[in-house]
């Protein structure tokens, strides 16, 4: 024992949760939908998943090192930010847009802000975004999953959600047959980012994290809730042009969003009820985007979005301090 | 006070985009290029110029209840000359500035420059005043301009740098990179203002 007596101030009861725990424990979760992404989609998936991490590990020891700060790769969430944004790419990216994610996701998403903790957006997210405003043809060029031992080459395809905006913008209804089947699209035989395709991986990774009590159910619940109750509002005005619930849930990112991205500690509201209005409004916004925007896909930008709000919201859901009255009431 | 002093303050440890963060919105919105920066600094400069020589000369005459509007009437007479100008000579240039050319008006430097300097002193300062705060925000629409340019388009000045195997960048000519380039531009000039202190 090398200190006996430890003083400090309260809360005195600590569950031993420390950064570097919470992220291993991430990686760990992310394992499945990792795995999953490199059976489907092959080599091309495993070099944009390492040169993604490895990229984001460098870049946040030069930034450190140029601000002279020290360096603290070994807390994993770099490494993180590089697997997320690797999931969040297509499985085709060249090496170059990989690593420029890299490089834009650690300087300019978080440590420009003063590293982990100080950053207002989900960096993986502002590079993901970055990109595909910048390369919109190498980012929305997918490919079909060629599953390992196939034999298949990558074949370039389109998302359910880019066929189906493609339809309704050409057709103004829902295309007559899609090319995957629900069962196909939850299990991750669909084309996608690397990480988005298999909701059924992403599943098992957040239960791990639920179990580890690392998430909590407030955020993913009113985002997919929300996503449901919405399209399935459209859907029932109008199920010729508008897809179901299911569909949306199962294709594009929101699974990948709603448990990974909208539950970042450092750029989701901290109360409860603050939460709660942050997955309600990715949800909304992902909706809309998807339906009446420009692109295909809208969590990542809902996801930006919400973030931006997170501070406002933060500000009207301060909960009531212990010991003082309610509004309009006595102690 | 000495004029050359008053000069390189205007120009540098005053520059109107990077120390005062005046006139934000032509410097955000129309550096796509180093070509269109340069051609909005120069028209700005010129409306300072000589709105600052009126201003000056006048002082006296304006009364001090009604003394900004009589210096937006003289602003926007300068800023139709240019417009006009522009429209005659460089329609190129005046097409893609378009709305922030008559704009100009409302360039909170030009208005601030006149509130602040020009109806406190006398001529020539005035002109020394307006030809540095000018010079300094085309400087800075410059350097932007082609910050966004080079990374945007991979090109400076219209003529290409890195090849045509290039992937430029796109979003730095878009509205966000503005943002990104200007906050990334005052990061380098405190660190280079932080060392020469």
């Amino acid at each position: 024992m090398s200190q006996q007596l430890y003083l400090s101030s309260s809360p005195h009861v600590h569950s031993g949760e420390t950064t570097p725990s919470v992220m291993r424990a991430v990686l760990y979760s992310l394992v499945p939908a990792c795995g999953v992404a490199v059976y489907f989609f092959g080599i091309p998936a495993l070099s944009v998943l390492l040169i993604a991490t490895l990229g984001c590990l460098a870049t946040e020891v030069v930034c450190q090192r140029l601000m002279r700060q020290p360096v603290t790769i070994a807390d994993g969430s770099a490494a993180i930010t590089g697997v997320l944004l690797a999931l969040n790419l297509p499985p085709t990216s060249p090496w170059w847009l990989t690593l420029l994610g890299a490089v834009i996701a650690i300087a300019v998403g978080k440590q420009v802000y003063g590293g982990l903790g100080s950053n207002p957006f989900n960096p993986a997210l502002v590079a993901r975004v970055v990109l595909l405003i910048s390369f919109p043809v190498q980012m929305t060029t997918w490919s079909a999953p060629a599953p390992l031992g196939s034999g298949l080459d990558l074949v370039t395809t389109a998302t359910p959600l880019g066929e189906w905006k493609n339809a309704v913008m050409l057709t103004g209804a829902m295309p007559a047959e899609m090319q995957g089947s629900m069962a196909g699209y939850f299990l991750g035989n669909m084309p996608g980012c690397i990480g988005e395709v298999s909701a059924l991986a992403l599943l098992l990774g957040a239960g791990y994290l639920f179990y580890r009590r690392i998430l909590t159910w407030h955020i993913p619940a009113t985002y997919v809730g929300t996503v449901v109750l919405l399209s399935g509002a459209f859907w029932l005005i109008n199920p010729a042009k508008y897809p179901n619930p299911v569909f949306h849930l199962v294709t594009g990112g929101l699974v990948l969003g709603a448990f990974y991205m909208a539950t970042d500690m450092v750029t989701t509201p901290v109360s409860i009820r603050g939460m709660l209005i942050f997955g309600v409004g990715c949800g909304v916004l992902t909706v809309l985007i998807r339906l009446f925007g420009g692109y295909p896909e809208g969590v990542s930008f809902a996801i930006l979005l919400m973030n931006a709000a997170t501070p406002l919201i933060d500000r009207y859901t301060k909960p009531r301090t212990f010991g003082t009255a309610r509004q309009g009431g006595s102690v | 006070m000495t004029l050359g002093r008053e000069f390189l303050k205007a120009l540098w440890q005053n520059n109107a985009v990077f120390r005062l963060l005046l006139g934000l919105c032509p410097a955000l919105a129309v550096t796509t290029s180093a070509e269109n920066g340069l051609g909005m600094g120069l028209a700005t400069t010129f409306v300072l110029v000589c709105s600052n020589i009126v201003v000056s000369s006048l002082r006296k005459v304006i009364p001090a209840k009604v003394r900004i509007p009589s210096f937006i009437v003289v602003i926007a007479s300068f800023v139709t000359v240019v417009q006009l100008c522009m429209e005659a000579y460089f329609y190129d240039l005046y097409k893609a500035l378009g709305i922030f050319i008559p704009l100009i008006v409302v360039n909170c430097l030009i208005l601030g420059r006149a509130e602040a300097f020009a109806s406190k002193n006398r001529l020539f300062p005035a002109v020394v005043d307006g030809v540095g705060m000018g010079l300094g925000f085309t400087l800075a629409l410059f350097v932007l301009g082609s910050v966004r340019e080079l990374f945007g388009s991979g090109a400076l000045l219209g003529y290409s740098v890195f090849g045509p195997d290039y992937q430029p960048l796109l979003l730095m000519i878009l509205p966000p990179g503005a943002f990104i380039a200007m906050g990334l531009l005052l990061a380098v000039m405190n660190k280079f203002d932080a060392r020469h202190k």
